[in-house]
């Protein structure tokens, strides 16, 4: 994966709470067995109508968002089931960043085992980030390392990370990649056996 | 004097690779087992990485959970198909062993590894399934896994696991005649409940255990999850020894005594203690029905439904009501009076040679129920191919059952074996949850015996008593 140290990007706003991993990727396109390719399914039912028809009332398919890749949303973002399809279609429509109040657990791990970076702020800072990309072409910058979200007319909050997630994160690495570096350890355990 | 340990501590010391504050231990897999359901992602991840397999000498796939049981070869639904095809190409792409629909050697995974020898004590083994608790009962370590998992065990033959608490699960005394491994799991789920297990991994020990076959101890340990185990196991013993003596993978000659000599010395040391110890007495346990949505919704065929009115807990009020509701019974109804429509002989929990060979016993010479469609699914090619020598397809299709290729089939429902809405099926297998064997669909888990005796009589009833009969006669 690529390292994540900054990150300048155009936001998208959600504001909806409780987004569940079903509707940010429903059931019926579990059964693949691709693993890239997902991000065409993200919050399909939202997206396009019974007939596969796109919903132009739908945020996310107005063209001034098109290509942004901060995503954010209201509370308890990725709820729902342990699935790992849920952050494989966010990653695959070609969001880095994720913020939110709070999120489920799995889906937070899950999160970073895929590249996303979840960043955690208060209601109000979510709430004033999802007013300026409502009302304008918003572009936000991410400093993981200084742990900092920040714009270019002085709006400037902080976030906690966990060291480990941050580490990798910063490096780019998957937790195979993490693994990888005992590679050492895991020949000379195979030659011991 | 180094304190005593108890095998599974043993098993878990040998396979440490790596150990550092604030982290899992990071844990060596001697057997990694693939099928077509949960890896097509993971073949996929690697790809996109541009990694390899590190050890495919120590992967080993097979193709079971979508494959037909009517026609091997005609795969109706397009994306079953697909997952089908595409184990087929990652197997070719990174040189993974694979046993495909045409193999001799395929069957449902945690049947094949046995039986090739591929499961042997003291090994860590994983697979993209939670059954994989069955490799247990040859004293592995035996535990089921996710999709990012499974990569990840493709890329580094690790995993980063947290040292597991033990449980101790005593089986005191002798089983009854007509009373079965499977009857025995269900009573220990059944008293103990769908939760004790979580958190721990499971030895099964006591008199009860040690008498029991190496496919009887497969039952019990391929159960373990049921409980919440993530594995459980038995220490090896003269009869694990005798079973693997001589199958393809196992050492040959010399060897497998110096294997066997390695394979004692993991025995729980004297002295050696469990974070938890449960106790039941086998000579207590009766044939088994599940009359509920989870295995632990178990009572014996003497016994009547439970009625929410008189449960002790609360709790437990509504949870029996909505099953209840959801299988279609009466509170207090005795549980010999149910009606099934359908019998289903077969998964990983009882698909065996043995397990057909008890079943073919109750139903030879008879025929089943008009009301009732029976089937057989045998666990394996060659499980199919000896229970043919043995003329026991002959013994089923006489009686009216059909006689099927080998697959999971109708344990998940995945290929053309519904149960439709509403129906009610004795099976064999190891999960009534909602929907398990269909939409709608309404479960009974019971052993091989009591759903061949239900197959005859249209409705539940106690083996030991038709074999009793039998036996008059
Ligand atoms: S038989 Fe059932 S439980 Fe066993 S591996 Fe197949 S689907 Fe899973």
């Amino acid at each position: 994966m690529e390292p994540l140290k900054t990150h300048q990007g155009l936001v998208y706003p959600l504001n909806r709470s409780n987004i569940d991993t079903d509707q940010i990727i429903p059931k019926q396109f579990l059964k693949r067995i691709e693993r890239s390719g997902f991000g065409q399914f993200l919050f399909y039912h939202w997206r396009f109508d019974d007939e596969g028809n796109l919903r132009p009332d739908f945020s996310l398919n107005n063209p001034k968002y098109q290509g942004a890749s901060i995503l954010v949303a209201g509370e308890n973002f990725g709820c729902g089931s342990s699935r790992e399809h849920a952050p494989w279609a966010v990653q695959d429509f070609g969001f880095k960043i994720v913020i939110a109040p709070s999120y489920a657990d799995i889906f937070k791990n899950n999160c970073v085992k895929n590249g996303i970076l979840p960043i955690q702020v208060s209601d109000e800072q979510v709430q004033y980030i999802i007013r300026k990309a409502e009302s304008e072409e918003y572009q936000l910058t991410v400093d993981l390392e200084n742990q900092v979200v920040y714009d270019n007319e002085g709006f400037k909050v902080s976030f906690d990370i966990v060291p480990y997630p941050k580490v990798m994160l910063l490096n780019g690495w998957d937790e195979i990649g993490v693994t990888l570096t005992y590679e050492d350890k895991i020949a000379e355990y195979e030659l011991s056996k | 004097m180094h304190t005593p340990k108890n095998i599974i501590q043993k098993i878990w010391e040998k396979h440490v690779v790596h150990q550092e504050e604030g982290k899992p231990d990071l844990l060596y897999i001697d057997l990694h087992l693939v099928h077509e359901v949960t890896s097509p992602q993971a073949f996929e991840g690697l790809r996109m990485n541009g990694r390899k397999v590190r050890r495919p000498d120590l992967t080993y796939a097979t193709m079971d959970h979508n494959v037909p049981t009517r026609q091997r070869l005609v795969i109706n639904d397009p994306i079953s198909k697909k997952q089908i095809d595409t184990l087929q190409e990652n197997c070719q792409e990174f040189g993974v062993t694979l046993a495909d629909i045409h193999h001799p050697d395929n069957g449902i995974v945690h049947v094949i590894g046995p039986e090739l020898g591929l499961t042997q004590p003291g090994k860590t083994i994983v697979c993209g399934d939670s059954h994989t608790s069955t490799h247990g009962a040859f004293g592995s370590l035996a535990f089921g896994i996710g999709t990012s998992e499974v990569e990840h065990v493709l890329a580094t033959q690790t995993l980063w696991q947290a040292p597991p608490k033990t449980l101790n699960v005593k089986v005191n005394g002798k089983l009854g005649t007509g009373v079965t491994a499977k009857d025995l799991i269900l009573a220990i789920i059944g008293k103990f409940g769908v939760q004790f297990g979580t958190g721990y991994v499971m030895e099964y020990t006591g008199e009860a255990i040690r008498s029991l076959s190496m496919e009887e101890r497969m039952t019990v340990c391929n159960m373990s999850i049921e409980a919440g185990a993530r594995a459980g196991l038995i220490t090896p013993d003269e009869t694990t020894f005798e079973y693997l003596r001589g199958r393809r993978h196992v050492p040959q000659g010399e060897a497998f005594e110096e294997a066997v000599a390695e394979w004692k010395a993991l025995a729980t040391d004297e002295g050696a203690s469990y974070d938890r110890v449960v106790e039941i007495e086998a000579a207590e346990v009766e044939p088994q029905v599940t009359w509920g949505t989870n295995p632990g919704m178990c009572i014996p065929i003497t016994a009547n439904v439970p009625n929410p009115d008189e449960t002790e807990k609360p709790s437990e009020k509504d949870e029996i009501k909505r099953a209840l509701e959801y299988m279609g019974l009466e509170a207090g109804q005795p549980i010999s009076s149910v009606k099934i429509d359908h019998v289903f002989i077969g998964s990983c929990t009882n698909s065996r040679l043995s397990d057909l060979r008890s079943a073919a016993e109750v139903v030879r010479g008879k025929k089943v129920s008009p009301t009732v469609t029976a089937i057989v699914v045998p666990g394996s090619f060659s499980v199919k191919l000896a229970a043919e020598k043995e003329g026991l397809d002959k013994v089923f299709t006489d009686a009216g059952f059909e006689w099927r290729e080998a697959g999971c089939s109708m344990c998940l429902a995945m290929n053309d074996d519904i149960v439709p809405p509403g129906e009610r099926c004795a099976s064999t297998s190891n999960r009534n949850f909602e929907g398990r064997q269909g939409n709608g669909a309404r479960t009974h888990l019971v052993s091989p015996e009591m759903a061949a005796a239900a197959a005859v009589a249209g409705h539940f009833v106690d083996v030991r008593q038709v074999s009793a009969a039998q036996e008059v006669r």
